[in-house]
């Protein structure tokens, strides 16, 4: 690795100033004007020597990361981009209508396209008919098109199916094909979709739509779905915190003052969510939680409770709570109790003999020095439950649902990737800004995770 | 400065024992006056129960039988924050997320004093210390020796009657830490403040304190002042801890008044002071400092002369330091002054020693 260097021998007088000249450079300024002139015992300039004895020690660390970052780049960076793009991504309409959208410029946008527009469509159509089917485009559109307009789906197929019937004039024709092509609707949704990119499934994302005259405007209050989810994520995500830190606090400070090994035992009860699998944790909770289940059914035998007024404690927002929180549990603990354990307990000592009393002690001297683990533990639960997917599907219910499980909803079921992608992307902004903000609060360099 | 008795005495530990477990004594039945504007320190080897004892006093623990008063009143059953009793501690413990402002404010704010009166005692307290610009600073600026400064300065800047120190220089070099010794003593001379400090540094007890209490195995051996303890060791123990010390063990063969004829293991006869025997036939050991035997001496020219043989020479300058092996006790060692008249030792040679009969104390066979 150090080859390019001259011979073994002249080496040794430069490595062994190197430390000076880092030393020189730390100093500043004044360091570094000396450090030019200074040379090495063989003439190099010292700069250059300490460089060729750095080089092989900045190549070893790089060859250490390169395999993690290789790693990460192809299954981290690289989908991540990849969703991203998706999420404007807008080939279809271009890729299937392209001589439609060059007839629709100059239209209006209120009455119906003329009888020019309509050839040009049918000319697309026939053309594309005319490819071999894997390279047909009117499959896409039709399912692009049916995002916006739930009918667009069935004209077009319909349409197709009939295209060699067809004959001039064509905006009869197709009128009398699909009522559909009788709506302006659709015709400005062609026209504004007819870009290779988009802004309609953030616009989709942030329950938004366009009104008849074009503009951005929200939905009806009754037809949103994916802002409130986010504000349910992020309420739901506050409370699982909150629960975290009440429940992991006072566990992770009597650990903290415990002997070692009374705290480790106490460790493996907060780290068994851990190690259980997650279908066996899930139905755990079910067991206890159900109507019929354990709980329930010890209220009502203690008379506590009616039978006909069992508790629904899950597949609702109880049940993602209260399983999260289980399951989050130790990402609050682990950086809390790490950082008590390095607290002195000579500090609350020191605090009480100079005349505070126990509380003020506690809250002056012991708990702003938990803030780091607090931070660490904090933003970790936080980010970890905005986006979580797994517990909510099994025991939320429909109003314990997250927005991940929506995401999942359009990946898997109904394929609108564009709008997943958005969604997903809203998703890691906010917990960029969140980080961001944390930041800016707190510092990073004041997260301790362990 | 010394108290004497109850009456007076500002802090009193009486008969006060402390176990950690319920099987074991950490502190005996201790018995301990302190007068005010005292300095007294607690010396003895770690477990001996000096820092028990400190805590006990601060609050910290509680002790298992009998009454802790500060200035005359029983405080067992007062909470640390309430004992108004400064505290300097090993590690310092200053507050890492409070500038060192900060840190002497706190026990001036948890007392509810207003910002101007604050402001003034922390300035004459830090300026008590030579530390006056470091206000702004955070602990972890500071160099150790820097910490020790401001530790000592929050633990007095309330102004309490009594201060404990529990081994406060520990951490600090030893330059650094003589320096330090001398600055304590002054503040303390300063205040008038009452002062209970710990350690397990022989040095830094002489040079601090008024008195000093050696503890072993949860009890006070010896208490009393530093030349007295160096002096006048009361039992083997004492002896051997404080300064160097030979030991000669024998058998009391006659007691006459206040003199012990000893006989030692090899059959040598000694005459020593006595100090704790418990009476003719019994078992003894002779202490003796170093610096207190003389060599080449005539033969009746000193109470006790025996002969050595030179094991090994040390040159130190101001005085030589020669090992012996005399009655039987290789570890013999004699300090000789360097003076003009420049004595050589030559290994195997023969030696006379002799030393006065006060000099030689006859102590508990242990």
């Amino acid at each position: 690795m150090i080859a390019l260097g001259p011979g073994p021998d002249n080496r040794a007088a430069p490595t062994g100033n190197t430390g000076n000249a880092n030393m020189a450079q730390a100093e500043g300024v004044q360091g570094e004007v000396t450090a030019e002139k200074l040379v090495t015992a063989d003439g190099i300039p010292l700069k250059r020597s300490m460089q060729r004895a750095e080089r092989r020690r900045k190549l070893m660390a790089f060859l250490l990361v390169a395999p993690l970052l290789a790693f990460l780049f192809v299954s981290f960076i690289f989908p991540i981009a990849q969703m991203m793009w998706r999420s404007v991504e807008n080939p279809e309409v271009v890729n299937a209508l392209p001589r439609t959208l060059e007839a629709l410029e100059g239209w209006d946008g209120e009455d119906l396209p003329d009888e020019e527009v309509y050839a040009a469509l049918y000319q697309d159509m026939v053309a594309d008919q005319e490819l071999p089917r894997q390279e047909q485009r009117t499959g896409p559109l039709a399912v692009r098109l049916n995002y916006e307009l739930s009918a667009a789906r069935s004209a077009i197929a319909r349409t197709a199916f009939r295209l060699d019937r067809l004959e001039p004039p064509y905006k009869e024709a197709f009128l009398d094909a699909h009522r559909l092509w009788g709506n302006p609707e659709l015709w400005r949704i062609i026209q504004r979709e007819g870009d290779p990119f988009t802004a309609s499934y953030y616009i989709a994302a942030l329950d938004m739509t366009y009104s008849d005259e074009g503009e951005v405007v929200m939905r009806d209050e009754d037809r949103r779905l994916y802002v409130p989810l986010f504000g349910r994520t992020f309420m739901l995500s506050a409370v699982i915190l909150g629960l975290t830190f009440i429940l992991g606090f006072p566990i992770s400070y009597f650990m903290s003052i415990l002997p070692m090994r009374k705290a480790n035992l106490l460790m493996i009860f907060v780290l068994l969510p851990f190690w259980t699998s997650l279908l066996v944790r899930t139905t755990a909770w079910i067991v206890l939680l159900q109507e019929q289940g354990v709980i329930n059914s010890s209220l009502v035998g203690l008379g506590l409770l009616d039978a006909e007024n069992r508790l629904q404690m899950i597949y609702n927002m109880t049940g993602t709570i209260v399983a999260m929180t289980h399951i989050l549990l130790p990402f609050m603990v682990l950086p809390l109790y790490s950082v008590m354990r390095t607290i002195p307990p000579s500090y609350m000592r020191a605090a009480k003999s100079l005349g505070a009393k126990p509380w003020t002690a506690f809250r002056r001297v012991y708990f702003p020095q938990t803030l780091p683990g607090i931070g660490a533990g904090g933003v970790l639960v936080f980010i970890i439950s905005i986006g979580y997917y797994i517990t909510p599907a099994l025991v939320g219910g429909q109003d314990g649902r997250m927005i991940s499980n929506e995401i999942a909803r359009h990946m898997q079921q109904s394929l609108n990737w564009g709008l997943a992608a958005a969604l997903g992307t809203m998703l890691l902004v906010s917990v960029l800004i969140l980080y961001w903000a944390y930041n800016k609060l707190v510092g990073a360099d004041n997260l301790k995770l362990g | 400065m010394v108290a004497e008795g109850h009456s007076d005495a500002f802090v009193a530990f009486e008969r006060v024992q402390k176990s950690y477990d319920g099987e074991t004594l950490v502190v005996k039945d201790l018995n301990l006056q302190i007068g005010k504007g005292e300095f007294l320190t607690m010396l003895g080897p770690s477990g001996s129960g000096k820092t028990t004892c400190l805590m006990m006093l601060a609050g910290f623990e509680t002790a298992t039988f009998g009454d802790i008063l500060l200035g005359g009143k029983p405080i067992n059953h007062i909470p640390p924050h309430k004992r108004g009793i400064g505290m300097v501690f090993q590690n310092y413990a200053l507050f890492p997320h409070m500038t060192v402002g900060e840190n002497l404010s706190f026990p001036l704010e948890v007392r509810s004093m207003g910002k101007s009166e604050r402001e003034d005692k922390i300035r004459r307290a830090l300026d008590m210390v030579q530390m006056g610009d470091f206000a702004g600073r955070r602990p972890a600026q500071l160099s150790g020796g820097q910490m020790q400064r401001i530790a000592l300065a929050r633990a007095l800047v309330f102004e309490p009657e009594l201060v404990l120190m529990d081994e406060p220089l520990g951490a600090l070099d030893k330059n650094l830490r003589e320096r330090m010794q001398f600055e304590i003593k002054h503040i303390h001379e300063n205040l008038g403040v009452t002062v209970v400090y710990v350690t397990h540094d022989q040095t830094e007890a002489l040079t601090m304190s008024d008195r000093i209490a050696v503890f072993d195995d949860g009890r006070i051996q010896q208490l009393a002042t530093p030349d007295d303890l160096y002096e006048r060791p009361e039992n083997a123990f004492v002896a051997a801890f404080i300064g160097e010390n030979n030991t000669l063990k024998g058998k009391v063969e006659k007691i006459e008044g206040d003199t012990c004829h000893v006989a030692l293991d090899d059959g040598s006869r000694v005459k020593a002071l006595r100090v704790f025997v418990e009476g003719e036939g019994a078992r003894t050991t002779l202490s003796l400092r170093p610096e207190r035997v003389r060599v080449d001496v005539k033969e009746g020219a000193a109470d006790t002369v025996l002969e050595g043989t030179v094991k090994e020479r040390i040159y130190l300058g101001d005085h030589i330091r020669v090992r012996m092996d005399v009655a039987g006790n290789d570890e013999f060692v004699v300090k000789v002054p360097n003076t003009s008249g420049e004595r050589h030792f030559k290994l195997g040679e023969k030696v006379a020693v002799g030393w006065a009969k006060e000099d030689c104390r006859a102590l508990d066979p242990s």
